[in-house]
C-alpha cells in the first residue's frame, strides 16, 4: 500500500529495538533509586543529631556474614544467567537455588540483628532519630530483599518443575537485574549505616 | 453596611486609587534591606520588561506577516533550522541571565552577610500558633504581637537584629516595608535585620501557612525615635502595677460583695483559673508561657495578634469565647459566668 | 497510493473493528465491561482524560469557593477550616488528579499512534496504573465523607498542597486529614511511576520500522523526558510521605522537631519532587505546541535537534533548582545565589523553545484555527510566566515575593496560561482523531475568547495584591491593605473563566453527537496518527507503517519534495 514511504528505506538494516523488559526494569530501578536516595540522605542528615541514646557506635556491629551472603548471591545469579543463556538448565537450577538460599540467609541475619537491637539495646523505631532512620532504611532494603526472594522462589519452582526453558532467558535476566540492584543498594546502606555512622 | 462607611460598594473602587499607598506594598520601603531589594527589583523589572516587549513584537510581526491568504493551498518553503540562529538565541539570553545573576548576588551578600554593629538592638522573635512573641534579651522583657524598635539614624545606626525561631510549626515574619520575609522554624534559629529610617507603624503578617488561623496572625511594628523607644522600654520593664491585691495576698475579699465588677475580684478569678498556666503577668503568680505575656496588655493597641482594637468590649468578647473572633485559636473558652468574664476584663484593663 | 491509506476503510478493517460487530442487545453492559477490562492504550488514554476532566470541574468549583471567599475582606462565605481544606484539595487535585492524568491520557492515546505501533510497551501495566490512580483519586475524595465527614467538610486535608512539616505531625494535625493526603498520593505515585515506565519504554522500544530516534515526533521525546522526570521525582515524594506516615503511625521522629527532627528536611524532600513536577506538567504542553504550531504554520518544526536538546536541558537543570522554593528558610548566601543561578539557567533552554516556535511560524502560512489560537495565546502566556519566574528566581526579591499572591499568579500563569491552554489546543486538535468528529469551530472561538478574557482578568490582576503584600493561603484579609479592588477583579475573572469552561464542556458533548465528521486527516497534518481512521481501530494500523523521515505523511503528500531527502 504505502509504497511511497517504503521507497526510501529499502536499504535499511534489520530493524532492531532495545528489549522492553530491560528498559522497563531500568526505569523501575531508577525510580527505586530515587526512593532509596531520600532515605539514605535522611539517615546521613540525622547522624549525631539525637537528643538521647542509644547511638549507632554503641549498638551496631557490621553484619559481615549477611553481607557476604548477599554480595556473593549476585555472583551466583550471574552464573545462573549465563547457564540459562547457554541452555544448561541443570546448572541454572543449582545456581538459582544457591542465590535464593543466600538471599534467605541475609534476611535471617538481619532478623537476628534486629532481635538483638530490640531486646538487648532497647532500640525501637520510636526511641530516637537513629532508631527511626535505621529501621526505616534497613527495613526498606529488607522489604526489597523479600520481594526479590518471592520472585526468585517463584522462578525456582518453575525451574524445578521444568516450566522454565532457555526461551525465558531474557526474563530471567530482567529479574536478575533487579537482584543486582538490591545488592548494590546494600553496598550503599552498609557503607552509610555500619561504616560511616557506627564509626 | 453603613452609607459612606468602609464597606460601601464604591469604597472598594476607591481602594484602586490607594493601592500603591497600601501599607504593605513592597515598593514603599523605609529600611535598608527592603530598599536594596526594591532598587534591584526595579532593575530586573526593566530588563525583563524590555525582553518581554521585544519578543511580543516578534510574535506580533510573525502573526501579521505570515497569515495564510484565503484560498491559498500551496505550502510555504520548508526550513528545518539553522545552527547560527540557534547559537545566537542561546548566547544572548545567557548574557542577560549573567547580568541579572550578578546584580542579585551583590544584593544577597550585602543584605545577608552584613555584620551587626555594636549599637544594634537584638530581638528574639518566637512564632506561635497564631501569635508573635518578642523578647528583648538585653532588657529582659517579653511582649507580644506589637514589636517596638528604634529609628536608625544613618550617621549613628541602631539597626535591629532579629533571631527568629518557632515554638510549634513554621511561620514567616513579613513586614514588606522593612525587609523581605524570613521563616521561623522550630528547632532552628534564623536571622534578619532592619534599620528603619522613618518613624511610624508598619504592618505585615505571617507568610507561611501555619494552621487554621494563619490569616489572622498579623504583625505590627512600631518604629519610634530613640527617646520614645527608651521610654517604652522603661515602662515595659516595670512589673505589673499591682494596684489590686492578688489571690495570695492577705487581703480578705470574702466579705466583699462578690457580685461587683471590680479589678480585685477579676484578679482573683484570673489567678484562680487556668489562665495563669498559659499567660504571664510579671510580679504576680501568673507565669505561663504558652500564651502572650499580659504584664502591659493595655499598652498594646490591638488584641489577638492584631485582629481587633484593644478595647474593654473586645476583650470581653475575646475572653468569653476566643473562637467567636478567631475560630481555631488555641485559647479555649473557659466557660466562666458572664460576671466572671466581666471581672477578668476589669482586671486586665488595669494592666497598663 | 496516498489516498488509499488516508481514507476509504476497506471491508477487512470493518470486520476487525469490534464496534461494528457489537450486538445491540445488552450493549451498555458490554460497553462498560469492555472499558473496565480494556488494555487498549486508546481506551485507557480516554479514561485518563475523562477522569481528569471530572476532577478539573471539581477543583474548578473549589477555586470558585476560594475566589468568592476572597472577593471582599472579612468575608464569611466559608469558615477558615473549610477554606483551608478547599485550597489544599484544589492544589492537590489540580496537580495530581488533573494535570498528570490528563497529560498521561494524551500520551497514552497518542504515542503508539505517532510511533506507528499497536499498543504501549506494557498494556496490562498501563491498565493497572490507571486503575490504581483512579482508586487514589476516589480515596482522596472519600476524605470529605470519611471519618467525621458527614457532619461537614469532614477530614479532607487542610495543610496546603506542600504540607510543610511539622504542621503535618500528629501533634498539630490530629485526626486523619494528613493520612488521607499521604496515602492517596503514595497510591497515585505508584500509578504515575507505572505509567512513566510505560511511556519511556514505549518511546525507546516500540517504534515502527524506520523510525530512528531522530525521526520520533517531538512529542515522543517530550514524553520520554517527562517520564524520566516522573521516575526521578515521584520517588522522593513517596519516600517523604512514607517517612511522614512512619512518624504518624509508628512514633518515628523524621520531622518531629521536639526530638531533634528537622522541618527543613521535609521542605527539601518535597521540592526535590515539587519542582521537577512543574516541568512534568509543562513539558507535555510544549509537546502539543511542537505538533500543533508546525501544522498550522504549514512548516516543519524549526531546529528539531535543538528542541530535543532543549527538552533534555530543561529536565536536567530542573532537577537542580528545588531550593528556590526555600530562599526564605534561612539558607546561606552561597546557597541562595547558587539556586538563583541554577533557576535562571532554566530560562535558556525554554527560551530556545520559544524562539524555535516563533521561527517555525516565521515564513509560514499561518491558519488561525482554534488549536492554533490557543497555541498563540500559550506563547504569550508562557513568555510572561517565564519572565515572572525569572523575577522570582532573584533570591533577594524572592524574600519579598515568596508565598505572596505574586507567586500564586505566576504558577497559575504556568498551569492555566500555558498548560491548560495547550491542553485545550490538544483537545481541539486531536478530538477529531479520538471521536471521529470535529469540535465545533464557532463554539471553539467563543470558548477561546472568553477564556482569554477570563484568564487575563484573573491572573494578570492577581500579581498586584502579591506586590502589595498579600500572602497566599489566607482565608481572609484586612480591609486597610488596599487589596480589595484587585481581589474583586480577580474573582470576576474566575466567573468569566467558568463560562468559558462551560462552553468547552458543552462543545465536547454536543460535538460528540452532532459534530462534523472528521475523516482520517482533517488538518492536513504529517504525523502517523493521521494516516489511520478516526477513531482508529483497536489495532491502530491495518498495515505496519514504515517511515523514512520525521513527517511521513508529508513524504506521502509531496513525493516531489520529501523530507527524507534532507534529513
Amino acid at each position: 500500500m504505502s509504497t511511497a514511504a517504503l521507497l526510501h528505506i529499502d536499504n535499511d538494516p534489520i530493524w532492531q529495538l532495545p528489549s522492553r523488559g530491560r528498559v522497563g526494569m531500568a526505569c523501575v530501578i531508577l525510580a527505586e533509586s530515587a526512593v532509596f536516595t531520600i532515605f539514605v540522605v535522611a539517615y546521613i542528615y540525622y547522624i549525631g543529631r539525637d537528643v538521647n541514646g542509644p547511638k549507632p557506635q554503641d549498638v551496631l556491629k557490621p553484619p559481615i556474614f549477611g553481607t557476604i551472603c548477599l554480595l556473593s548471591s549476585s555472583f551466583f545469579i550471574w552464573l545462573a544467567e549465563r547457564a540459562i543463556e547457554r541452555g544448561r538448565m541443570q546448572a541454572f537450577r543449582f545456581y538459582w537455588a544457591v542465590t535464593t538460599m543466600l538471599g534467605a540467609l541475609f534476611l535471617a541475619d538481619t532478623g537476628v540483628e534486629w532481635r538483638k537491637l530490640l531486646t538487648q539495646d532497647h532500640l525501637t523505631i520510636s526511641t530516637n532519630l537513629f532508631g527511626t532512620t535505621f529501621y526505616s532504611l534497613v527495613g526498606l532494603h529488607a522489604s526489597h530483599v523479600i520481594v526479590g526472594l518471592l520472585l526468585l522462589s517463584v522462578t525456582l519452582v518453575a525451574a524445578l518443575t521444568n516450566k522454565l526453558t532457555p526461551a525465558h532467558s531474557e526474563r530471567v535476566q530482567v529479574l536478575a537485574l533487579y537482584w543486582h540492584f538490591v545488592d548494590a543498594v546494600w553496598v550503599v546502606v552498609f557503607t552509610v549505616v555500619y561504616l560511616v555512622s557506627a564509626r | 453596611m453603613t452609607v459612606g462607611g468602609s464597606g460601601t460598594w464604591y469604597s472598594h473602587f476607591y481602594s484602586f486609587g490607594i493601592c500603591v499607598a497600601s501599607p504593605t506594598s513592597i515598593f514603599s520601603t523605609t529600611s535598608t534591606p527592603a530598599d536594596k531589594v526594591r532598587l534591584l527589583s526595579l532593575d530586573v523589572l526593566f530588563t525583563l520588561g524590555c525582553v518581554f516587549l521585544a519578543i511580543v513584537a516578534l510574535i506580533v510581526h510573525v502573526l501579521v506577516h505570515y497569515r495564510a491568504r484565503k484560498g491559498d493551498t500551496t505550502e510555504p518553503p520548508q526550513v528545518f533550522g539553522s545552527a547560527q540562529i540557534e547559537l545566537a538565541w542561546t548566547i544572548i539570553p545567557t548574557l542577560i541571565i549573567l547580568v541579572l545573576f550578578l546584580g542579585t548576588a551583590r544584593v544577597v551578600f550585602e543584605v545577608q552577610d552584613a555584620a551587626a554593629p555594636k549599637s544594634a538592638l537584638n530581638v528574639t522573635v518566637v512564632g506561635h500558633q497564631y501569635w508573635w512573641e518578642f523578647r528583648y534579651p538585653k532588657y529582659n522583657l517579653v511582649t507580644a504581637n506589637e514589636l517596638h524598635i528604634p529609628l536608625s539614624d544613618p550617621g549613628n545606626p541602631t539597626p535591629t537584629y532579629m533571631e527568629l525561631t518557632s515554638a510549634d510549626v513554621i511561620h514567616s515574619f513579613w513586614v514588606p516595608s522593612l525587609a523581605g520575609k524570613t521563616d521561623l522554624l522550630p528547632n532552628r534559629v534564623n536571622e534578619m535585620w532592619v534599620d528603619p529610617h522613618k518613624v511610624g507603624l508598619y504592618e505585615g503578617q505571617c507568610a507561611q501557612f501555619c494552621g487554621a488561623q494563619h490569616a489572622k496572625m498579623l504583625l505590627r511594628v512600631y518604629v519610634e525615635t530613640p527617646e520614645d523607644f527608651q521610654r517604652w522600654i522603661g515602662t515595659q520593664r516595670q512589673q505589673a502595677k499591682t494596684s489590686v491585691p492578688g489571690i495570695l495576698s492577705n487581703v480578705d475579699l470574702e466579705s466583699d460583695n462578690s457580685q461587683k465588677i471590680t479589678p480585685q475580684l477579676g484578679r482573683r478569678v484570673f489567678e484562680g483559673q487556668a489562665c495563669i498556666s498559659c499567660h504571664a503577668v510579671r510580679g504576680t503568680v501568673a507565669g505561663g508561657r504558652f500564651g502572650p505575656d499580659l504584664t502591659h496588655l493595655m499598652s498594646r493597641s490591638t488584641i489577638a495578634a492584631g485582629i481587633a482594637p484593644n478595647t474593654p468590649e473586645n476583650l470581653l468578647i475575646w475572653i468569653t469565647d476566643p473562637s467567636v473572633m478567631k475560630p481555631g485559636s488555641l485559647m479555649p473558652a473557659m466557660h466562666l459566668t458572664s460576671l466572671e468574664n466581666k471581672q477578668i476584663t476589669a482586671y486586665l484593663t488595669t494592666l497598663r | 497510493m496516498a489516498t488509499t491509506i488516508m481514507s476509504d476503510p476497506n471491508p477487512t478493517r470493518e470486520a476487525l473493528d469490534e464496534r461494528a460487530s457489537t450486538d445491540p442487545g445488552g450493549r451498555y453492559l458490554d460497553t462498560i465491561h469492555s472499558w473496565i477490562v480494556t488494555v487498549d492504550h486508546k481506551k485507557i488514554g480516554i479514561m485518563y482524560i475523562c477522569y481528569a476532566l471530572v476532577f478539573l470541574l471539581i477543583a474548578g468549583m473549589q477555586a470558585m469557593v476560594i475566589r468568592i471567599q476572597l472577593a471582599i475582606p472579612h468575608n464569611t462565605f466559608v469558615s477558615p477550616f473549610t477554606y483551608n481544606r478547599v485550597f489544599t484539595m484544589h492544589g492537590t487535585t489540580m496537580v495530581f488528579l488533573v494535570g498528570m492524568p490528563i497529560l498521561f491520557g494524551f500520551g497514552n492515546y497518542l504515542l503508539p499512534l505517532m510511533l506507528g505501533v499497536r499498543d504501549m510497551a506494557f498494556p496490562r501495566l498501563n491498565a493497572f496504573s490507571f486503575w490504581i490512580s483512579a482508586f487514589a483519586g476516589a480515596f482522596l475524595y472519600f476524605s470529605f465523607i470519611g471519618g467525621a465527614g458527614l457532619a461537614g467538610t469532614g477530614t479532607a486535608p487542610d495543610v496546603g498542597w506542600f504540607a510543610y512539616a511539622p504542621l503535618t505531625e500528629k501533634a498539630f494535625s490530629p485526626g486523619h486529614t494528613v493520612d488521607y493526603w499521604a496515602l492517596a498520593l503514595i497510591l497515585n505515585g505508584i500509578g504515575s511511576i507505572g505509567t512513566a515506565v510505560n511511556l519511556f519504554t514505549t518511546v525507546f522500544c516500540m517504534r515502527c520500522k524506520g523510525m530512528t530516534l531522530l525521526r520520533i515526533p517531538l512529542l515522543g521525546w517530550i514524553y520520554a523526558t517527562t517520564a524520566f522526570l516522573v521516575l526521578v521525582a515521584i520517588g522522593p515524594l513517596t519516600a517523604a510521605q512514607i517517612m511522614l506516615l512512619i512518624d504518624r503511625y509508628l512514633g518515628g521522629h523524621f520531622f518531629d522537631t521536639q526530638m531533634g527532627g528537622s522541618a527543613i528536611l521535609w521542605a527539601h524532600f518535597f521540592w526535590i519532587f515539587g519542582h521537577p513536577e512543574v516541568y512534568i506538567l509543562v513539558l507535555p504542553a510544549f509537546g502539543f505546541a511542537n505538533e500543533i504550531i508546525p501544522v498550522f504554520s504549514r512548516k516543519a518544526i524549526f531546529g528539531y535537534p535543538a528542541m530535543v536538546a532543549a527538552t533534555a536541558g530543561v529536565a536536567f537543570i530542573s532537577s537542580g533548582v528545588w531550593a528556590h522554593h526555600m530562599f526564605t528558610m534561612g539558607m546561606t548566601s552561597f546557597g541562595n545565589t547558587f539556586f538563583t543561578l541554577s533557576t535562571m539557567l532554566v530560562s535558556i533552554p525554554t527560551g530556545i523553545k520559544v524562539f524555535n516556535w516563533i521561527a517555525t511560524m516565521w515564513g509560514g502560512k499561518i491558519r488561525l484555527t482554534v488549536p492554533m489560537l490557543f497555541s498563540i495565546a500559550f506563547l504569550f502566556q508562557w513568555l510572561t510566566a517565564g519572565l515572572t519566574g525569572i523575577m522570582l528566581s532573584v533570591s533577594a526579591w524572592n524574600w519579598q515575593l515568596h508565598n505572596s499572591y505574586f507567586v500564586v499568579a505566576h504558577f497559575h500563569y504556568v498551569l492555566v496560561g500555558a498548560i491548560l491552554f495547550m491542553v485545550f489546543a490538544a483537545f481541539y486538535y486531536w478530538y477529531p482523531k479520538m471521536t471521529g468528529r470535529m469540535l465545533n469551530e464557532r463554539l471553539g472561538k467563543w470558548h477561546f475568547w472568553t477564556m482569554v478574557v477570563g484568564f487575563h482578568l484573573t491572573f494578570d490582576f492577581m500579581h498586584i495584591p502579591g506586590l502589595l503584600g498579600m500572602p497566599r493561603q489566607i482565608y481572609t484579609y484586612e480591609p486597610n491593605r488596599g487589596w480589595t479592588g484587585w481581589n474583586e477583579i480577580v474573582t470576576l475573572g474566575t466567573f468569566v473563566q467558568a463560562i468559558a469552561i462551560g462552553i468547552f464542556v458543552y462543545n465536547l458533548v454536543h460535538s460528540y453527537f452532532q459534530g462534523e465528521v472528521a475523516g482520517p486527516d482533517p488538518w492536513d497534518a504529517w504525523t502517523l496518527e493521521w494516516s489511520t481512521q478516526s477513531p482508529p481501530p483497536e489495532y491502530n494500523f491495518a498495515v505496519d507503517p514504515i517511515v523514512a523521515s520525521r513527517r511521513p505523511l508529508w513524504d506521502l503528500k509531496h513525493p516531489e519534495d520529501p523530507d527524507s531527502a534532507f534529513e
